[in-house]
């Protein structure tokens, strides 16, 4: 910081050198997949596509510049505020297609719930790191509730798959911390059996007059099309029929590039969003889907060796839990477009088309860059 | 998790959960592999097959319905296109709300409303069903402008059928409607639901039943691409549909104008056959109907005054209504008589005025008897008293023997639809029509009735009009057709109907030919020749009167019980006499005499047929005149007296 001359070169290697190459050059072929994709299912997009990643890859460089501390130092901030914008939303939110999702603060639509997924995790990095060398069970028990309260607040709007996703990037944080294997199994347990419970009695629990007092309908009718697509093939099974038939159709090497009659023919529902994976199924086959499985793959491998060489517990907890989240949306989203889930309105990480998913994301990626820099700045 | 730990074994344990993470991401990625492997590799050709199903549409191109046409060319039932308005109920939430917004637009009426249920009830959901038709440009205009606004409505460019000629010759041409569930299984029966999708009219009556075959053409298909929408976006491959063909008549629709109008409003059928072929020149019914009310569905109020009027107009009573031919049977009976030997033509027998048999009088009409009379005077006068006497001669078998090959009692096979048998009486008839025995038995007493046309005979007009055909074509009896030639639109290639001879009847042409000789004597000197008075040409013929024995079956209308109680005027005529070109039978239900109101429309017809002009017949108030002045040509069958 002592040079005083302006030179071009340096300010350019400054500027690429918070950027993980390794982290970039995945990204990087994830939002090839994006573009090519997009250009196919909905091309009037590609334009805005361009602006979001733009914003997203900003954003992802800002947060790699940033020292992890410094990122954690808004942890508090950023959770208090999400919080108040939720209760905001429950109170005065926009309702879009039956859920009260956004919030309008005046210049745009924000989705409070998205600031969420990575206030999250930062928060309770945060807290375990304020923590570090006296966390016990009380410590779990405050964690439990900083995360019970937005996951309930997302719940009632009502937001299945946010409040899913939210409360999975808090709990990633708190198995990390180290929560003991005997709460986490009998859980995971009670998951299980009620996984095959629902699978079991589906066609009892399915009858119209059911109530399942938990869940509202809308929900009820994911979990039970996702059980017999076909008892309501022009209703709500009909995604995950198309979707299937898509995949399906695309074989082992696809039908090429903009060839995808599913794709074309409007057959696909939600082509450029949630089911986007369609699209590169049927168009690019198996091939094109196990590119992409290994892309991930990749991905995570790359956020767990960061996570592990981590210099500090919160950074360990926030790398981990960061790499969990893009599996989550990676696998749940193709788990439902592929008709093992139940269609819950995740979408696939740095291809479906959504501007604030996508900077979301890639603030993460960011994260994980300003951790990997982190460690080798203390290192030398 | 209580215990102290080193930050060494902190992160170890974070290192192992890590692991545990990758393995768990590792096991779920393998997961979704294994399913695409499944849905991409092992069920590819299922999800293919299904793709294709998906986005493949085969849409019906409805062939053009073929015309028809007149002996000269005249079009008697052709299409027009028209735009109709139609909705799709599967697609539409509020079936009464979208009607009601579209009502704001175009004009729909509460007929079209009553018309547009009964068609959603014979229809499938997902078929468009029109709410209105014959929209106007500007009503398309406006539609149009506001289509946005009515998903599930469109409009549509369809063809219409018209028939130019209204309530002519409706009873020929017959008329087509919508396809009900009925016509449905019927199509099904015949194989051809393929060639009918996407048709939603079929021949309902009259020629367009009878060659909806040839009419209808073959459906086309085009194979084309479709979105999750339904609609057509890309045509893949096209198979056009081959119009239906052309049928040109033997009818001559002025002729039929000519007879139709001769009938004025009276109720009656007319039925003229080209002796030589068989080929119908005019097929009247009176009263007769629209059958363009017909082709969109009939309104329940033209429906209910048409199948509720006592004159029953849609009743197509020239092939039918079988009536008692009266003495218009008396020529065949004179063949009869010379082809088994029972008579000879010279013969003669003494009339005194009535028949006696077994204790009872058949009276003749004319007190006192015709005198001395032979075959030649018992036609030309219409004398009962010979016909009783060779009806006993030549008894009830002999006399069904002989009328039978003439096709009495039989369809002729005329080619439109809905003929009756009529009823050729006979001991085995009677056994077959009667239960109880006592009634089962054939009198003799009912022989002689039969032999001047009444009692039990009943024909319908064509069969006189074929029967009479057949005596002076020199036994030919031909299958009568309406249609001439079938024509292909495509090709132009003309198919003729070939006269079709059922059978030559071994007559002797001398036996012919005084038969023939005393019809021209009757319109010359005896019961027709006032209404032959000054034609220009030789014409034969011969007057009948039908007794209406009771008004049972018929409705009590005030005022019409005296005319209904009279007896049905009959005429049977040919010409040119030499070499006949026409043979026609007119009925006039409850006209009385024979002569008295049949045969001038008889007189009409042929005229305009041979002279080609309509010349003015006998006026019709002379021949009422002549009602009152008891006309001594004029004929009454005696009924026989008990």
């Amino acid at each position: 910081m002592t040079e005083q001359r302006f030179s071009p070169l340096r300010l350019l290697v400054a500027a690429i050198r918070p950027i993980d190459p390794i982290l970039f050059g995945l990204l990087a072929v994830l939002l090839g997949y994006a573009f090519v994709l997009m250009h196919s299912a909905s091309p009037e997009r590609i334009a805005s596509l361009l602006v979001n990643a733009g914003v997203a890859l900003a954003a992802m460089w800002l947060a790699a510049r940033l020292s992890p501390q410094r990122l954690l130092s808004l942890a508090l901030p950023l959770y208090a505020a999400g919080v108040l914008l939720l209760i905001a939303v429950d109170l005065f939110g926009e309702t879009s297609k039956g859920a009260t999702r956004w919030l309008d603060i005046g210049i745009t639509r924000i989705q409070p719930s998205e600031i969420m997924k990575i206030a999250m995790p930062l928060m309770l990095a945060w807290y375990f790191q304020q923590r570090e060398g006296h966390i016990r069970l009380r410590e779990f028990v405050v964690a439990g509730a900083l995360l019970a309260v937005p996951v309930a607040l997302i719940l009632v709007q009502p937001d299945l798959g946010t409040s899913l996703l939210v409360a999975a990037a808090g709990f990633y944080v708190i198995f990390f911390a180290g929560l003991s294997w005997k709460l986490i199994v009998p859980v995971a347990l009670v998951g299980i059996v009620g996984i095959g419970a629902i699978v079991g009695f589906g066609d009892q629990l399915c009858q119209p007059g059911v109530d399942w007092q938990v869940l509202r309908d809308y929900q009820k009718h994911r979990v039970c099309t996702l059980l017999d697509p076909t008892q309501d093939p022009l209703g709500r099974g009909f995604h995950i029929i198309q979707s299937t038939i898509a995949i399906g159709s695309g074989g082992v090497l696809g039908k090429g590039w903009t060839e995808g009659t599913q794709t074309h023919l409007a057959f696909l529902p939600e082509r450029h969003t949630d089911f986007i994976f369609s699209v590169l199924a049927e168009e690019f086959g198996l091939l094109g889907a196990l590119v992409l499985l290994a892309s991930y793959l990749l991905l995570l491998l790359r956020g767990f060796v960061i996570a592990a060489q981590a210099p500090s517990l919160a950074t360990r907890l926030l790398a981990g839990s960061i790499t969990m989240i893009f599996f989550t949306y990676a696998f749940v989203n193709m788990g439902m477009v592929s008709g093992i889930l139940p269609v819950v309105g995740v979408p696939l990480p740095f291809i479906s088309y959504g501007g604030t998913a996508l900077v979301t994301l890639c603030l993460g990626i960011g994260i994980l860059m300003s951790i990997q820099r982190s460690r080798t700045l203390a290192k030398s | 998790m209580t215990e102290f730990r080193t930050p060494e074994e902190e992160l170890g344990r974070f290192r192992r959960r890590v692991l545990v993470a990758g393995i768990v991401a590792l096991v779920c990625f393998g997961l979704l592999a294994a399913r695409f492997y499944y849905l991409q590799v092992v069920r590819h050709e299922y999800f293919h097959t299904r793709a294709e199903d998906n986005r493949i549409g085969l849409v019906p191109i409805v062939p053009t319905r073929g015309a028809i046409l007149d002996r000269n060319g005249v079009t008697l039932a052709r299409n027009f296109a028209a735009y109709t308005l139609e909705i799709t109920p599967s697609q539409v939430a509020d079936l009464d709300e979208t009607i009601d917004a579209l009502s704001e637009i175009v004009t729909i009426d509460a007929r079209d409303r009553r018309r547009f249920r009964k068609l959603l009830e014979e229809s499938r959901n997902f078929e468009s069903v029109p709410i209105r038709t014959r929209l106007d440009d500007a009503e398309v205009a406006r539609f149009v402008a506001r289509r946005y606004r009515f998903p599930g409505v469109e409009v549509q460019a369809r063809l219409f059928r018209d028939y130019p000629h209204g309530e002519v010759a409706s009873h020929v041409i017959g008329y087509i409607g919508r396809i009900n569930l009925r016509d449905q299984d019927r199509i099904e029966e015949r194989g051809d639901t393929a060639n009918y999708r996407g048709s939603d009219h079929i021949g309902k009556s009259g020629l367009e039943l009878s060659y909806e075959a040839q009419l209808h053409g073959v459906t086309g298909v085009e194979q084309v691409e479709v979105n999750a929408g339904g609609r057509a976006v890309r045509v893949m491959s096209r198979t056009p549909a081959t119009s239906g063909s052309d049928l040109e008549l033997t009818l001559d629709i002025e002729l039929q104008k000519v007879a139709e109008a001769a009938f004025g409003d009276r109720r009656g059928a007319l039925v003229a056959i080209d002796p030589r072929t068989g080929g119908v020149l005019a097929l009247a019914s009176k009263p007769t109907f629209d059958p363009n009310l017909f082709v969109d569905g009939i309104s329940t109020a033209d429906w209910n005054e048409l199948n509720d009027s006592p004159d029953h107009p849609l009743l197509n009573r020239a092939i039918f209504s079988a009536y008692p031919p009266g003495s218009t049977f008396k020529p065949f009976m004179a063949l009869a008589a010379l082809t088994t030997g029972k008579r000879t033509a010279n013969q003669a027998i003494a009339d005194p005025g009535y028949f006696s048999f077994a204790g009872h009088r058949f009276m003749d009409d004319k007190v006192g008897g015709h005198g001395t009379v032979d075959l030649h005077k018992s036609i030309v006068v219409s004398c009962n008293t010979y016909y009783y006497q060779l009806a006993n001669d030549l008894g009830i078998e002999g006399i069904a023997g002989f009328m039978a090959p003439l096709g009495f009692g039989s369809r002729t096979g005329i080619d439109i639809p809905g003929e009756a048998e009529g009823v050729l009486p006979s001991p085995a008839w009677k056994r077959s029509r009667f239960k109880k025995p006592e009634q089962q038995r054939w009198y003799g007493g009912e022989t002689i009735s039969v032999g001047i046309g009444q009692g039990y005979n009943a024909y319908t007009p064509v069969q006189l009009a074929n029967a009479l055909a057949t005596i002076v074509n020199g036994g030919k009896v031909f299958r009568p057709h309406v249609v001439r030639h079938v024509i292909d639109t495509a090709s132009g290639e003309r198919r003729a109907i070939q006269p079709e001879p059922i059978r030559q009847l071994a007559i002797k042409p001398a036996h012919l030919a005084a038969v023939r000789q005393a019809m021209v004597d009757v319109n010359k000197s005896g019961t027709g020749a006032r209404a032959f008075t000054g034609a220009p040409y030789s014409a034969g013929g011969k007057t009948g009167t039908a007794q209406v024995y009771s008004l049972k079956g018929s409705k009590y209308v005030a005022g019409r019980v005296t005319e209904r109680l009279r007896d049905h005027s009959w005429f049977i005529a040919y010409a040119p006499a030499d070499n006949p070109t026409i043979a026609l039978a007119v009925l006039v239900e409850n006209g009385g005499f024979g002569a008295q109101s049949a045969a001038p429309i008889a007189r009409q017809v042929i005229d305009y047929h041979l002279l080609g002009a309509r010349l003015d017949a006998p006026a019709r108030e002379d021949a009422e005149a002549a009602d009152t002045e008891a006309d001594p040509h004029a004929e009454h069958d005696a009924e026989p007296s008990p």
